[in-house]
């Protein structure tokens, strides 16, 4: 028997499922972010408590002080789903690989000026542990969040943040010759006093309970001071002025992530300030909270790069942080 | 001896994958499915690298597997050159 | 991804070594207790995480770069399939509730898989272990969406699949996989390791995903073929996951063999009990089969999972507890879960149906100790009151068993005769159990298990009416109440697949396009 299936138009029954239509009209097609997101976690009649937290349900909007009339006001403007998300960085992580071959193939490495390449190394390598931080404080929203649109994107940025180390990583055998400079690093990490107040920011944020919070602590507040003042700053500005271009090539990646998942940070802390003033409260306080513990954890980082100039700059980038937060409806 | 297996989509991209496996591995067995090849080994299965290599003529990462595997039993060793599957009983 | 220390080329085992060398750190600001809250409660004993060995040693780069390889061609195909109509090149339409079955029952523990790993991954101290742990939740949520995205196609143009998140939280049979997750996720972070990353995904996945799925290609179905083998492609790093963590929890400490065991003994059995749906899928709802239940259960689980068992002995480990029932149990399981859906079309999303006679010679072929001697003359007799025009609807609410919450369809060992019943009582309540492994795991944890949330139950204490409805109201019929709870669309959803909208409109579409190419 001949088929010819491709001319046969058939109306369809429905556009969607059920309960994609409740939300957006029966009369319209979904998009792959909407039926890969919308209500895909579970939500009533669960069959036991979890045994770590017996107070709770498996899911439960009350581990949370943020109340949301529906967790799936949360959108993310990127509209990522798996296969979204991991096209996206498929596509960077082609790019960073071919700027790895360029600095490589070049030996670019060798001609940076001895001081910057020991400013790189004792700036950027302690990072893959605060990027290692990034990763479990993700993890703990993907796991503890309520809702696939607020939690979806977590699992995205936890990922990320490993990837993220990563690169640093291999920044640091490039730069660096041995891989003893990763045990160097590590050692600042632990007992340098530049780095104990970051540390001490990052292992605060895995004692917390509340979701929220955490988001405002790492993606809001640290990511936010972080990024902005090590990679679009201090090596994309000031290193790259000083014959450090090869650097900005090595993070671009970290750049370019930035500048993307800031817009669904944005898009996330605006959706629960403005849900209810109680809402935007909280967001105020902890977001005040956890900007000066972040701002004041960085200085003594920025001043490995920027010296004397590190005040000022980290106040720049705090006044360009307090900018963002105002326009996503925050006022700091 | 226990058995191990590989599966694999039946494709365009692994029939040179399976026939270089089945050269690697003379005592093993190809069963044929729907869709799928199921190779099944007394013991231990490896996969080479390099015979791939010369079947397809061009740089192969073993780690290109992933895209088409289906599914595997037993310890797994990968290396750059190799991936092993074997039972130690 | 070529990577060098200074000028020295690394290899891989070295490199991904450095990817993740000393990532973490003993935390001084905030105690470990505090950090890793849920490590210790199990009693598995870990002392050196740095001994975890990874099997798979993927970098994030080159995972993105292959899984958007899988990604994209898996959604070329799904774009293909939709736009050439591919489901109607499936072999019959009988087969589409098969992947009803799939949308409804699997994808959701998928999205559960998804979580429940970034749980344990948060809650791993080890470096690689929390890797491992959180890729596979990545992968995880792969593998709902693109589940999701397949079938929604299936969605527009067939029944019973269109309120599946809806129906997953109350229709009876869906509590079968849906408490199995719930379980293993309420579980500490050691238990749902071997509860789902061991048990569920190495001993039994190859069954749901290997076999089925290779069916679905058989009857047509390039769609479900193609999701099925791309989520099957992150499965073998997730199996080799699954036995490094038993590995790695055996040899930290001697103390944890007999916890190891109760968990590989309990999650077999549950995970078991599952797959029953698996089974009839294979045997009944396939049109075209390629193998059959037991024949699939002799090679993924007798021979592979023997090897498996072989290779643990080492470590003390023994396969897992009331393996003699489950090898008679393959001549039955499948049969009696049909009887069991026929009886309860009703009741259900998806259609159910006697087989053909060919499809009846098969069964009996395949099973030659069971089918024609208990199975088949009951298929018959049930055809031939429909034909009579009684259609058999069981509207009596099953008892379902406490564990695994499948109605008591299951027979003793021994005698397939007889149905199988177990109870216990419990702070004054009786409790009722399908099995000697189901009451097992129930004594074990009887806190655990008295709080599920039994289908049957819910209904008879009225908690499965729409707001509003009265039952007290003159004419109430319960059963159709029920389904109204369960967004069931009366006469679209359920009953036999004989007259169903279903069956007409495939027919009808499918005569279009033979036209058309006349
Ligand atoms: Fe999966
Ligand atoms: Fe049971």
């Amino acid at each position: 028997m001949q088929m010819d299936l491709r001319t046969v138009t058939i109306k369809p029954q429905r556009q969607t499922f059920d309960h994609i239509a409740r939300r957006i009209g029966a009369d319209k097609a979904a998009t792959r972010y909407q039926e890969g997101t919308l209500e895909v976690q579970a939500t009533h009649n669960f069959h036991y408590r979890p045994t770590w937290d017996p107070d709770h349900e498996i899911f439960d909007a009350s581990r949370s002080a943020i109340k949301m009339a529906d967790w799936y006001a949360f959108k993310d403007p990127r509209q990522f789903y798996y296969g979204a998300y991991t096209l996206a960085r498929a596509k960077q992580q082609e790019t960073a690989e071919s700027n790895f071959d360029f600095v490589e193939g070049r030996g670019l490495a060798d001609t940076l000026p001895a001081e910057l390449t020991d400013t790189v190394l004792k700036l950027l390598l302690p990072l893959r542990h605060a990027a290692w931080g990034g990763n479990m404080n993700a993890a703990f929203i993907t796991a503890y969040g309520y809702g696939t649109a607020l939690t979806q994107p977590c699992i995205f940025h936890s990922m990320d943040m490993l990837g993220i180390a990563q690169y640093i990583t291999r920044v640091g055998l490039l730069l660096g010759d041995d891989v003893e400079v990763l045990d160097t690093a590590k050692q600042s990490w632990m007992e340098d006093s530049a780095w104990q107040g970051l540390r001490r920011y990052v292992e605060d944020c895995f004692v917390l309970k509340d979701p929220l919070e955490v988001f405002v602590a790492q993606m809001v507040a640290l990511d936010g001071l972080l990024y902005p003042l090590v990679y679009e700053t201090i090596i994309d500005n000031v290193l790259s002025s000083k014959g450090g271009t090869p650097i900005a090539m090595l993070t671009q990646f970290m750049t370019d992530w930035f500048a993307e998942t800031r817009k669904w940070v944005d898009a996330t802390v605006k959706t629960a300030a403005a849900e209810s003033a109680e809402n935007k409260t909280q967001m105020e306080t902890w977001i005040t909270h956890w900007r000066d513990r972040a701002a004041a954890a960085l200085m003594p980082i920025a001043q490995i790069a920027l010296g004397a100039e590190a005040d000022a700059i980290t106040s720049e980038v705090v006044d360009q942080f307090n900018a963002r937060m105002a326009k996503a409806g925050v006022s700091l | 001896m226990s058995k191990v297996f590989i599966a694999l989509q039946t494709n365009d991209d692994t029939r040179q994958i399976i026939q270089a496996i089945l050269a690697d591995n003379p005592h093993a067995i190809c069963n044929e499915q729907p869709a799928m090849v199921k190779i099944d080994a007394e013991g231990s299965l490896v996969v080479r690298r390099s015979t791939i290599e010369e079947l397809i003529g061009r740089d192969f990462d073993l780690q290109e597997l992933h895209i088409n595997l289906i599914s595997l039993t037993g310890n797994v060793d990968e290396t750059d050159d190799e991936l092993t599957l074997s039972w130690n009983a | 991804m070529d990577m060098k220390v200074g000028k020295k080329k690394l290899g891989l085992k070295e490199k991904y070594q450095h990817m993740t060398r000393g990532l973490g750190w003993e935390t001084t600001y905030q105690s470990m207790d505090d950090v890793f809250p849920f490590v210790k409660y199990e009693g598995i004993k870990i002392h050196d995480w740095d001994k975890w060995e990874d099997p798979f040693r993927l970098t994030m780069d080159a995972y993105w770069k292959y899984q958007a390889e899988k990604e994209r061609k898996l959604y070329a195909i799904i774009d293909a399939y939709a736009q050439n109509n591919g489901h109607l090149n499936v072999t019959d339409a009988r087969y589409l509730n098969a992947i009803k079955l799939f949308l409804n029952g699997i994808s959701p523990l998928e999205y559960m898989a998804h979580r429940g790993f970034a749980m344990t991954g948060r809650q791993f101290p080890g470096v690689g272990a929390r890797v491992a742990c959180l890729m596979q939740s990545l992968d995880e949520i792969r593998h709902a969406q693109t589940q999701i995205h397949s079938l929604s196609n299936y969605n527009k143009y067939y029944n019973g699949f269109h309120d599946y998140r809806h129906m997953l939280e109350r229709v009876w049979y869906l509590s079968v996989p849906r408490s199995f997750f719930d379980d293993a996720v309420t579980a500490g972070p050691f238990e749902f390791m071997v509860a789902i990353g061991f048990s569920f995904e190495y001993v039994l996945t190859n069954l749901l995903f290997v076999p089925f799925v290779s069916g679905a290609a058989y009857n047509g179905d390039m769609g479900t073929m193609t999701f099925g083998f791309s989520a099957q492609s992150d499965e073998a790093r997730h199996m080799t996951l699954g036995l490094e963590v038993i590995k790695f929890v055996l040899e930290q400490d001697p103390d944890n063999l007999p916890i190891v065991q109760q968990w590989i003994d309990k999650w077999t059995w549950r995970g078991y009990r599952v797959l029953t749906l698996v089974g009839m899928m294979m045997d009944y709802m396939l049109p075209k089969r390629i193998m059959s239940w037991k024949e699939a259960w002799e090679v993924y689980f007798e021979e592979n999972g023997g090897a498996l068992f072989k290779d643990l002995a080492r470590y003390g480990i023994r396969p897992p507890k009331w393996l003699d029932q489950i090898e008679q149990d393959k001549d039955h399981i499948s049969h009696q879960a049909w009887a069991t859906f026929y009886n309860y079309a009703a009741a259900c999303n998806f259609h159910t149906w006697i087989p053909t006679d060919d499809e009846l010679d098969w069964l009996s072929q395949k099973y030659p100790n069971s089918f024609d001697k208990y199975y088949r003359p009951r298929l018959e007799h049930w055809r031939e009151e429909a034909k009579k025009g009684n259609r058999f609807y069981n509207k009596t609410l099953p008892m379902l068993c406490q564990t695994c919450q499948i109605p008591m369809i299951f027979t003793e060992p021994g005698d397939p005769t007889q149905i199988c019943y177990r109870e216990v009582d419990y702070k004054d309540n009786k409790y009722h159990f399908c099995s000697d492994g189901c009451k097992e795991i129930f004594e074990h944890e009887p806190e655990k298990y008295i709080q599920a949330w039994l289908p049957v139950h819910q209904i008879y204490q009225g908690n499965c009416f729409e707001e509003g409805v009265d039952p007290t109201a003159e004419g109430f019929d319960p059963l159709s109440a029920v389904l109204d709870y369960y967004h069931l669309a009366q006469g679209r959803d359920n009953l036999d697949f004989e007259g169903s909208e279903d069956q007409k409109n495939f027919e009808a579409w499918r005569g279009m396009a033979t036209k058309n190419a006349a």
